[in-house]
């Protein structure tokens, strides 16, 4: 009956997005391992975890234990990703459609004979701290891992203790649905082996236990970097500049360092809980797959998780960006031309000084998205549109309409360069190859 | 034959205003609520946003967001000696259809009625004696009273954020605001719109000639706002493209922009489009509503059932459904009995034209609800001894835009085509400007609906028969209305002015107003009213008009918006508070 | 109802309900869209219009086109303050109106039975503007050849031509079957439509009709401009599809 299932719709849409660039990484690895079979049964050494302790059953079914392991499937955002478009959370079976072909996430639900009902904790531990699979079959990176493993043994039992309460759902998932060659997972051991770096968070002792939770957060079960950090060629972290923007195809997930003028450095502490807790705040509003992550995880966060996910982003202590390129001279043509089309197409909504509204039209003026190196995100707005965010507090959902039908890609190019050097903002202009080239990515995958 | 689907608490029929609040205050309240809407679903960034939304041609001229006549469209006649036509083209009122209802196209003219309104008839009598009413005319008090609907006013303006001027606050008269208002519990959520200079030439003309200008109340918003349900609408951008176009930047109150982001949250809440609903059906007595039937696009028919229905369509549709599904008696106008479709009335507009001495007026610079009006000639506001009419109307300049297709005013006497007209075409556009009244249209004994003997629409269910035409009362207002009207436009010290007052007989082919009422209008006898005071059947309890115009008992010399927002509000708190706990009647 | 410029909007919703338009309790097709869990959006699934494309003409046979073309520039015609409805466009405009829903009254109650009434009760025809068309302008140029010695209206001088059209519209050239007052106020009226409407619909063409009254287009923001009392709007007028300052120069 109830068939159009919005944000269902919405999360298998753009869920598997944010782990395309894996699949990037995956095929030098395949050309790699065909080429050389030099690492083909590399095993990685069983972590300390395996000789913890195991909890009393009793411990275990304990309520607040329940409820924290549900609190940090929120964080983690597992139903994100193991929940199909309308079908049972958890019970798995979201495409990932991938240039390689297609990965389907699995059951996670107690269901015993198709989900992880059977599973023992170590078999658990071992998949969130490892990307071990049942039997040590190797996991695909789209599952965040390498994030995972900085939380604490407690904290993944917590998780799994919370799952055997949930609903069992007898749904048999085929998970590698990938062709010849991708489909070898032992590939992924020579992926572990170049990008993985195992072990638990370490507090840093000179900094607040609210810095310490928070980091333990954002590095852990948050799994922020997944899609914040840039990667390397192989789609590993790069580990010198976390959290400083990374391109996933069709978006871009913004730098949420402290540079002034790409990251988050000028938004005060409270202005990046109110972010996180509603997807607003006085600049912007989350779109796309942040929207996704908003609604599903960080709205549903604690204040104090949040105030500390704050205090760890605001002095997480990653560099800052070089002095501000010089703005793009007001007589520059493009200048010109975008100056005609923002006041014809743009300031009915975003005004011409660029501010917008807040939590209805984003503020165009010392906007860190705006003055990013990758213009990504900027084209597909225009492009194709968004609806932006909908949270408890904040219902309203305003969308940018498209304008691909009306705006060329020169003009496109033209506007963006415009409003990335007006009102003090200073950015590289933008060539109408970059717009083009985002118009054909997006009529392939819509 | 009807599919049958799991039963609802509520089913809404229409999705509009009044199907949106009476949806949001439901599903508020835990109650499981289906809205059945005809049209398509619309929402500003993919329907009219305003990249595409200035588009006259498409969206003024061809109706783009408008019912379609060949899904529904009604006959028509002056009266009864006259064969009634099918009106094949809307033209002189527009129907809206979709998701937001008329409430996407309209021009966010925000009014309430007088206090005296709502007890006309006792008024007037009391006022001017029983024969100062014409015999024919059948006007009546409404079953509830100002006071009664001020709350509910109050809310529907803070929904929209309403911008505009107190005049009256708990009494005590405010600087610059309507004097004649009735008492308001609070100022205006925004500050009124800032004006052109057409608005502001005609305040100093009308305070110069001893009248009380104030800026036209208007849901088209002076500023950012944040209702009480937590949307946020934005800041009116004066793009002259407000009646029969959807607001593209937020800023003009609508269902899309005021309740849906937040309705559309509630788990058990369903709008369901493209579906329309062709008949209530009844349990075997015809005392109890069962549910609805309709009919999607692919021809299926289905049947709802649910505990409670909601009529919330438009005006017009709400009476012909009343009728096809054989709720209350018909009103025949022969005998002058029955109540479905009694007293039909409509709005008394007219106008007058300047052209103003080397100014540049910008008038395209406007909204749908711009300008100054003054409200000395509304309702019993002033002396109606001697007149030899009763009602009124507020006046002003309010032109709402300057769209060329349509506004594209001349000098009288110049042709219609030619060197001549483009070169006064040309020369005039700058310096014109239209002014308005906006009349009350009372009702009467030969001004109803009913179903037609002859016409059909594509489901084969009788178009309904519309019989109107303006009756002296009514023309003689227009023509004092508009006489004052030009009174102070003089004092503009026009070039040329052009007065119009209305005059009959009342015809489908000039655009006049949308402001169609009455036919199940709302009384405290059963006799001559289709609902009680809180908009529920006299006949079969759990059946709801929950304050479409419909409902009123005769026009008076306001928008109707304001009032069918308030009386929502109303019935939304009836049946929660009332009929919920208790079924039955409520009166 | 709906213009030429429309009918990819059927299109687009098409491909809307491919995806999220749904079959009830599996019913065999397409009917209606169920909307609930939060405002819907997609992309794709927006309405903008689609511009009319020069070539051909689609309605009008080359005869009619001539006639049309001659005859909106008597309408209006050009002069020292701009061009006139032929170099503006609008005969391309009427032919694209025809060739799309207008043309064949799309939207219109056309049920029977067909009845002349009161004049209060409105257009009561049969006829779309398509047929209207197709009538009028072959009893018109049937009657130019008749009146002038086998000339058609594109050959008459100026003078003529507005002869022409003057006894149209008082009915003094009736057109027997198809009413010349009639076939003349449709023309005027489309001929007006295209010469005030945006460009993409063929005719005001470099918006010659808004630069000739000075109506800004196609704008949404006059916040700046709103208190500026008798000061012209300094900006050019822009269209749907943009100004030329709109391109790099």
């Amino acid at each position: 009956m109830r068939v159009w299932q919005t944000s269902d719709a919405r999360l298998g849409a753009s869920r598997h997005r944010r782990r395309h660039y894996v699949f990037l990484a995956l095929a030098a690895v395949m050309l790699l391992l065909l080429g050389a079979g030099a690492f083909l049964a590399p095993r990685w050494p069983r972590s300390a975890s395996a000789n913890a302790q195991r909890y009393p059953v009793d411990d275990r079914q304990a309520f607040d234990r329940i409820e924290r392991g549900r609190y940090l499937a929120v964080v983690a955002d597992c139903a994100g990703c193991h929940t199909a478009p309308g079908g049972p959370p958890f019970a798995g079976g979201l495409a990932l459609q991938t240039p390689f072909g297609t990965l389907v996430t699995p059951n996670i639900t107690p269901d015993r004979e198709t989900g992880i009902g059977s599973w023992t904790d170590e078999e658990f531990v071992a998949a969130m701290h490892e990307g071990r699979g049942r039997g040590g079959m190797r996991l695909y990176p789209a599952m965040p891992y390498p994030a995972y493993a900085k939380m604490t043994r407690d904290d993944v039992l917590s998780i799994l203790a919370y799952f055997k309460t949930i609903e069992p759902v007898h749904n048999a998932v085929t998970v590698n649905q990938l062709p010849f060659p991708f489909n070898i997972r032992l590939g992924m051991a020579f992926w572990n082996f170049l990008n993985f770096a195992p072990g638990p968070f370490q507090p840093d002792p000179q900094k607040s236990s609210e810095w310490n939770r928070g980091a333990y957060l954002v590095q852990g079960a948050g799994h922020c970097g997944t899609c914040h950090t840039p990667k390397t060629l192989l789609g590993g972290d790069q580990t010198g500049a976390p959290l400083a923007g990374a391109t996933l195809q069709d978006w871009f997930a913004p730098n949420i360092t402290t540079d002034p003028r790409k990251g988050i450095g000028n938004w005060p502490l409270d202005e990046v809980v109110h972010y996180l807790k509603t997807g607003t705040n006085s600049w912007t509003l989350a779109s796309g797959p942040m929207a996704e992550a908003v609604v599903h995880s960080t709205s549903l966060m604690t204040n104090e998780d949040l105030a500390a996910i704050a205090t760890y982003l605001k002095d997480s202590g990653v560099a800052v960006s070089t002095s501000p390129p010089t703005s793009v001279s007001a007589n520059d043509a493009a200048i010109r031309a975008g100056a005609a089309i923002y006041k014809d197409n743009c300031a009915a909504c975003h005004k011409d000084s660029g501010v917008g509204e807040s939590a209805l039209f984003p503020s165009l003026s010392g906007s860190a998205l705006v003055q990013s190196d990758d213009v990504t995100t900027l084209a597909r707005l225009i492009l194709q549109g968004s609806r932006a965010v909908a949270t408890p507090d904040k219902p309203t959902a305003p969308a940018m309409p498209v304008f691909d039908w009306r705006l060329n890609d020169a003009q496109i190019a033209a506007v963006l360069t415009f409003i990335r050097n007006r009102w003090g903002n200073a950015a590289a202009p933008v060539a109408a190859s970059t717009v083009a080239r985002q118009r054909a990515l997006l009529a392939r995958s819509p | 034959m009807p599919r049958k689907l799991p039963r609802k608490d509520v089913v809404i029929i229409g999705l509009g205003w009044t199907g949106s609040i009476l949806g949001y205050e439901l599903a508020k309240a835990g109650l499981d609520v289906v809205a059945i809407e005809r049209g398509p679903w619309r929402d500003t960034a993919t329907d009219f946003p305003p990249a595409s939304a200035q588009d006259e041609l498409r969206y003024a001229v061809r109706l783009d967001l408008f019912l379609r006549p060949d899904q529904e469209t009604l006959t028509f006649r002056n009266n009864a000696s006259q064969t009634a036509l099918p009106i094949r083209n809307f033209v002189s009122f527009l129907p809206g259809n979709g998701v937001g209802g008329a409430g996407v196209h309209w021009n966010g003219q925000t009014w309430r009625f007088l206090p005296t309104d709502f007890r006309l008839r006792s008024h007037l009598e009391e006022r001017y004696g029983k024969d100062a009413l014409p015999s024919d005319m059948t006007i009546q008090d409404w079953p509830l009273s100002y006071d009664d609907l001020e709350p509910y006013y109050d809310r529907f303006e803070k929904l929209c954020g309403t911008s505009g001027k107190a005049g009256n606050i708990r009494g005590i008269k405010q600087l610059g605001g309507n004097p004649f208002e009735g008492w308001r519990s609070s100022e205006y959520p925004t500050p009124p719109l800032k004006q052109g200079y057409g608005a502001t030439l005609f305040a100093e003309a009308a305070r110069k000639t001893g009248h009380n200008p104030f800026p036209q109340p208007a849901s088209n918003l002076s500023e950012a706002y944040v209702n009480p349900l937590g949307i946020k609408l934005g800041q009116c951008t004066y793009c002259g493209f407000c009646e029969r176009f959807g607001c593209g930047n937020y800023s003009k109150a609508s269902p899309q922009t005021c309740v849906l982001p937040a309705l559309l949250r509630f788990p058990n809440f369903t709008a369901q489009t493209e579906s329309e609903v062709t008949k209530i059906n009844l349990d075997s007595a015809g005392k109890r509503a069962t549910g609805v039937t309709y009919v999607d696009t692919s021809g299926q028919e289905w049947e709802q059932p649910a505990n409670i229905v909601l009529v919330c369509a438009f005006a017009l549709f709400n009476v012909r459904l009343m009728l096809l599904s054989g709720i209350g008696k018909p009103y025949d106008a022969q005998a002058g009995q029955g109540v479905v479709g009694r007293n039909y009335a409509y709005q008394t507009t007219s106008s007058v034209g300047l052209i103003l001495k080397d100014k540049v007026l910008n008038p395209f610079i406007a909204t749908g609800s711009h300008g100054m009006m003054i409200d000395d000639y509304n309702g019993d506001n002033f002396d109606h001894s001697g007149l030899g009419f009763v009602g009124g109307g507020y006046m002003g300049f309010g032109q709402t835009n300057a769209r060329p297709i349509q506004t594209r005013p001349v000098p009288a006497g110049t042709p219609k085509w030619g060197a001549q007209w483009k070169k006064a075409t040309a020369e005039t556009y700058q310096r014109a400007c239209s002014l308005a009244t906006h009349g009350s249209s009372y009702s009467y004994k030969d001004c109803y609906l009913d179903l037609d003997p002859t016409y059909t629409d594509r489901l084969g269910r009788p178009l309904m028969r519309m019989t109107f035409d303006f009756h002296e009362n009514e023309l003689k207002m227009s023509a004092f209305l508009t006489d004052r009207l030009a009174e102070i436009a003089r004092t503009m010290d026009p070039v040329e002015l052009v007065a119009l007052p209305r005059k009959g007989p009342y015809t489908l082919t000039a655009y006049q107003t949308t402001h169609n009422t009455g036919g199940t209008v709302m009384g405290a006898d059963p006799g001559t009213s289709v609902v009680n005071r809180y908009c529920q059947s006299w006949d079969v309890h759990n059946v709801f008009v929950p304050g479409g115009a419909s409902v009123f008992p005769q026009n008076h010399g306001y928008n109707p918006t304001d009032t069918v927002g308030a009386l929502a509000y109303w019935t939304a708190d009836a049946i929660r508070d009332r009929y919920l706990r208790n079924p039955g009647p409520l009166v | 109802m709906r213009d030429g410029v429309f009918q990819a909007r059927t299109s687009r919703r098409g491909l809307l309900s491919s995806s999220a338009l749904v079959l009830l309790l599996g019913a065999g097709s397409a009917s209606a869209r169920i909307i609930s869990d939060g405002l819907p959006w997609s992309p794709g699934t927006a309405t903008p219009p689609v511009p009319v494309r020069p070539g051909p003409w689609l309605f009008f046979t080359a005869e009619e086109a001539a006639l049309v073309e001659a005859a909106v520039d008597r309408l209006i015609p050009p002069d020292d303050r701009g061009p006139g409805a032929r170099d503006a466009g609008c005969a391309v405009f009427i032919d694209r109106q025809l060739a799309g829903p207008y043309g064949r009254s799309a939207g219109l109650y056309m049920q029977p039975p067909f009845m002349p009434g009161a004049a209060t009760q409105g257009y009561q025809m049969p006829d779309t503007p398509a047929t209207r068309y197709r009538g009028g302008l072959k009893a018109l140029a049937d009657h130019v050849k008749a009146a002038f010695a086998g000339k058609s209206f594109a050959e008459l001088s100026a003078p003529d031509q507005d002869k022409v059209l003057a006894g149209l519209e008082s009915g003094s050239i009736a057109l027997p079957g198809v009413g010349g007052a009639q076939f003349f106020a449709l023309l005027l009226e489309n001929t007006r439509e295209g010469f005030f409407a945006d460009p993409i619909y063929g005719g005001n063409r470099d918006m010659v009709g808004w630069k000739l009254i000075g109506f800004p287009g196609a704008r949404y923001d006059y916040r700046d401009w709103v208190e500026r009392h008798n000061e012209p709007y300094p900006l050019p007028p822009v269209s749907i599809m943009g100004r030329p300052e709109w391109e790099e120069r």
